[in-house]
């Protein structure tokens, strides 16, 4: 008799028993009423979904795919997973506006900016050149645009890094990211200088494509999936062949390679998942096993604010970033209240989400400013630009600061 | 990942049995698999309202005590009723500390409205809900019911038959916003805490100000849905100032706006004591060694276990899947501990919905400790508390809350006394 056991609905959707919490915790429902909620959009919707395809409501586009409406389901339903897949399966299929395109293809921008990246980032400073953006591609004049690296991480990597890498006894992969190797290169050489210090060298993918988070949220999802089958082919290379574990600096990037790759894309990694994790979660666990230990010769004192973003929250990671700060001397921790910065990726940049996203994140960013902090740690970089954009605070990747401080 | 106790579940007993360890110095993690059931509070804590048999108690201290007699495997028995007594001293503290504005006496019920209008005998209630010393004795003569345009969980003329059969006098107003009719493009969704966002604005609750003085003119007092106050905690007094009349909140069905506030500050209280709150997890699978649970493992943390010396087993009952009901038997689904339950399907439950159904006392097999047992032996680092216990009927006695929070002290007390 194992018929209820048995009957397991996609996305866990028939556990829904309609009592509404997910939709207390949605930030795009609390300030935007065109949203219908979590509830509405996922378990609700969907039942008329089944039925016919066209009940789909273009309202969904809305969701910024945050999760917080899962974290808070009582019961375990994967509402944000059955609002994605339904904009997958029954939305837009072709979402190509010109905007969309270059919000979602940041492996692509990247690349063509970061040779030009002081012509870029003044471009994109000046005034007339974001009135432009505003009005040609819908992308808000009011938002400040992260800066390009003039030179991406894997030139300098393979520059000046890769061949010291060999020396080390122990070795893990690392998936960098489009914001490391674009827009902050600083980061990686930082995590290097980190796992070096403890012994281990740092090698690049195969062949490491954006993981693909932009492209699902814009609607491109053939292409999503032809990188994140890129991804897995050198994730595998790695962790099967080479036997070596894949870390991470983004916790978006982290949550994408685990999670959404099965969920939304289809495409099965249960085979490596375990093996994708955090570097701060990696550092954790080294230094809890007694693998590792950390020396550091900065201990000037330091208030941090950490924020926990959207999918370090749905991940439940937050705690070992913060723990790995509360190791550093002389740094004094306290976390922020889990709550959505707004920018939700790319839904911020856009000129339809700009009064949205400010009106999510204001609650965080009046805590910051009350905070008393001297700056705020995050693992997202879309976070952290949109903090530093809103706040008076700078806001830092936790192993920044902890490379910073290190012996 | 190491603590000194880490608790399965984040409700009011979890959170309470947290938040006592976490004050006397300990390292707790607590994992909540979702939000909690504390969103559906009526805004009253129950102690004791019925005994088995059905007869009215006005004494909770003494009905504890009473229970303690004639049903030996009650929560409350188990506990002892001289411990009861004295943790329903404490607990109201608890919740204060935690900024929870608790009003009542463990000696004494007094009566809460329910959203049908209902009297419903009860221990402590959150300040701004109307309550009664005794069934009828409202503080008013005349009283003007207000609801929210288009809001659908709650019914003014229910209450108002209901509040007619004591004599008072019952008028009925309405409110709308043109904020409000932002949210009413969605019906279904015009919900209490879509509504109580829009009081939220200064300018919002000033014009529902407005309008329930205009409404209000002749009556002796207000009642309103528990509709305002979801960020900030001056709305009611504010629109007690500005109106001029008492104003008495009543519950709305979920979810409870009064719930997620005291959800919200017991997890604040936890976590600036230096708790450890983790959201959104599950747990699936533990170790135990030598009749101890050495280690759970969680979905979100996988290869990385939670480490502790004691564990506290605070996962409720049926609606958080603390206990799973198969075809054939009550599963407790974390450690597979041994449920107490009755052998035959047929005996779980009636055919008539209000009737007290044998599967609302079914939980989680404990010693006189409250330790889980397992296979027959006691788990000795394993305790249990809150609505997965065994042994109660919450809707028919009345003793939810009660149950909840006096077993999370209880357990905490054996924990800190090892």
């Amino acid at each position: 008799m194992n018929i209820q056991q048995n009957s397991v609905s996609e996305n866990n959707f028939e556990q829904c028993i309609k009592c509404t919490i997910c939709t207390v915790y949605c930030p795009v429902a609390a300030v935007n009423p065109d949203y219908p909620g979590p509830k509405q959009a996922g378990p609700d919707g969907e039942r008329l979904r089944l039925k016919r395809p066209d009940f789909f409501d273009n309202a969904l586009k809305y969701c910024m795919n945050c999760k917080r409406c899962e974290v808070a389901c009582p019961s375990n339903v994967r509402i944000g997973d059955i609002i994605q897949s339904a904009r997958i399966k029954y939305g837009p299929q072709h979402n190509t506006s010109l905007r969309n395109f270059v919000l979602a293809n940041t492996d692509l921008v990247g690349s063509l900016a970061t040779p030009f990246a002081p012509v870029v980032n003044t471009a994109v400073a000046l005034k007339p050149v974001r009135f432009m953006m505003d009005k040609v591609m819908a992308i808000d004049h009011r938002r400040v645009f992260p800066k390009y690296a003039h030179g991406t991480f894997t030139s300098w990597y393979r520059k000046h890094a890769a061949a010291a890498q060999e020396a080390y006894p122990k070795q893990v992969a690392y998936f960098h990211g489009c914001y490391v190797n674009y827009n902050n290169p600083q980061l990686g050489k930082d995590l290097l200088k980190i796992m070096n210090a403890l012994g281990y060298g740092v090698q690049l993918l195969d062949k490491e494509k954006c993981c693909g988070v932009a492209l699902i949220s814009n609607g491109l999802y053939k292409q999503a999936r032809r990188q994140a089958q890129t991804n897995l082919r050198s994730i595998r290379t790695s962790v099967k062949g080479r036997d070596l574990d894949v870390i991470t600096t983004s916790s978006t990037c982290t949550f994408t390679l685990r999670d959404e790759y099965p969920h939304l894309l289809e495409l099965d990694n249960a085979d490596v998942r375990d093996r994708i994790e955090l570097a701060t979660r990696y550092l954790y666990r080294l230094i809890q096993e007694g693998k590792a230990q950390l020396k550091f010769k900065d201990t000037t004192p330091l208030r941090v604010a950490y924020h926990t973003p959207c999918h370090m929250e749905k991940m439940g990671w937050g705690y070992y970033s913060i723990e790995l700060l509360r190791m550093i001397p002389g740094v004094e921790v306290t976390v922020l209240d889990s709550q959505c910065c707004g920018i939700g990726g790319t839904y911020g940049f856009k000129k339809e989400n700009y009064e949205v996203s400010q009106a999510i994140g204001a609650p965080l960013f009046r805590q910051i400013e009350a905070s008393g902090a001297d700056i705020v740690a995050t693992d997202c970089e879309t976070c952290k630009w949109q903090i530093e954009m809103s706040t008076s605070k700078p806001c830092e990747h936790p192993l920044h600061i902890l490379a910073s401080r290190l012996a | 990942m190491r603590f000194d106790t880490v608790i399965i579940g984040g409700g009011l007993a979890g959170m309470a049995c947290g938040i006592r360890l976490a004050q006397a110095g300990q390292r707790c993690a607590i994992v909540s698999q979702g939000q909690s059931a504390i969103h559906f509070s009526s805004g009253s804590f129950d102690l004791l309202g019925r005994l088995p048999g059905g007869e009215a108690v006005s004494d909770p201290v003494a009905g504890m005590a009473a229970l303690a007699e004639c049903c030996p495997s009650h929560p409350y028995a188990v506990i002892g009723a001289e411990n009861c007594a004295r943790y329903a001293q404490e607990a109201p503290g608890l919740l204060r500390e935690a900024g929870i504005r608790v009003a009542g006496d463990c000696r004494r019920n007094h009566f809460r409205i329910t959203p049908m209008g209902k009297a419903k005998a009860t221990w402590l209630s959150i300040d701004g809900y109307l309550t009664t010393p005794q069934v009828g004795e409202f503080p008013f003569k005349s009283v003007c019911i207000v609801n929210i345009e288009g809001f659908l969980d709650f019914y003014p003329e229910f209450i108002a038959e209901e509040l007619r059969k004591y004599n008072i006098e019952c008028r009925f107003g309405s409110f709308n916003h043109p904020d409000l009719e932002q949210i009413r493009r969605n019906p279904s969704e015009m919900r209490s805490a879509n509504i109580a966002r829009v009081f939220d604005h200064d300018a919002n609750l000033e014009a529902l100000a407005e309008a329930l003085r205009q409404q209000a003119t002749g009556c002796d007092a207000l009642i309103l849905p528990a509709l305002i106050g979801i960020n900030r905690n001056d709305s009611l007094e504010y629109l007690r100032e500005r109106v001029g009349l008492p104003i008495y909140l009543l519950p709305t069905l979920p979810p409870s706006i009064p719930g997620i506030r005291a959800q919200q500050a017991l997890q604040h209280r936890f976590r600036a004591l230096g708790g450890e709150y983790f959201l959104g997890d599950s747990v699936l699978s533990s170790e135990i060694e030598q009749g101890r649970v050495a280690r759970i493992f969680t979905a979100n943390h996988g290869n990385i276990p939670f480490e502790a010396r004691r564990f506290v087993l605070a996962t409720g009952s049926f609606f958080s899947k603390g206990l799973v009901a198969t075809f054939d038997r009550i599963v407790e689904p974390v450690f597979g501990a041994d449920t107490v339950s009755r052998p035959s399907r047929s005996e779980w439950y009636t055919l008539h919905f209000f009737d007290r159904h044998e599967y609302q006392a079914f939980g989680v097999r404990t010693d006189n400790r409250l330790r889980v047992v397992k296979e027959g032996a006691v788990l000795e680092n394993l305790y249990a508390v809150g609505a997965g216990l065994a042994g109660f009927h919450p809707v028919q006695e009345g003793c939810g809350a009660g149950v909840s929070l006096l077993s999370a002290l209880h357990v905490a007390e054996q924990i800190l006394k090892d």
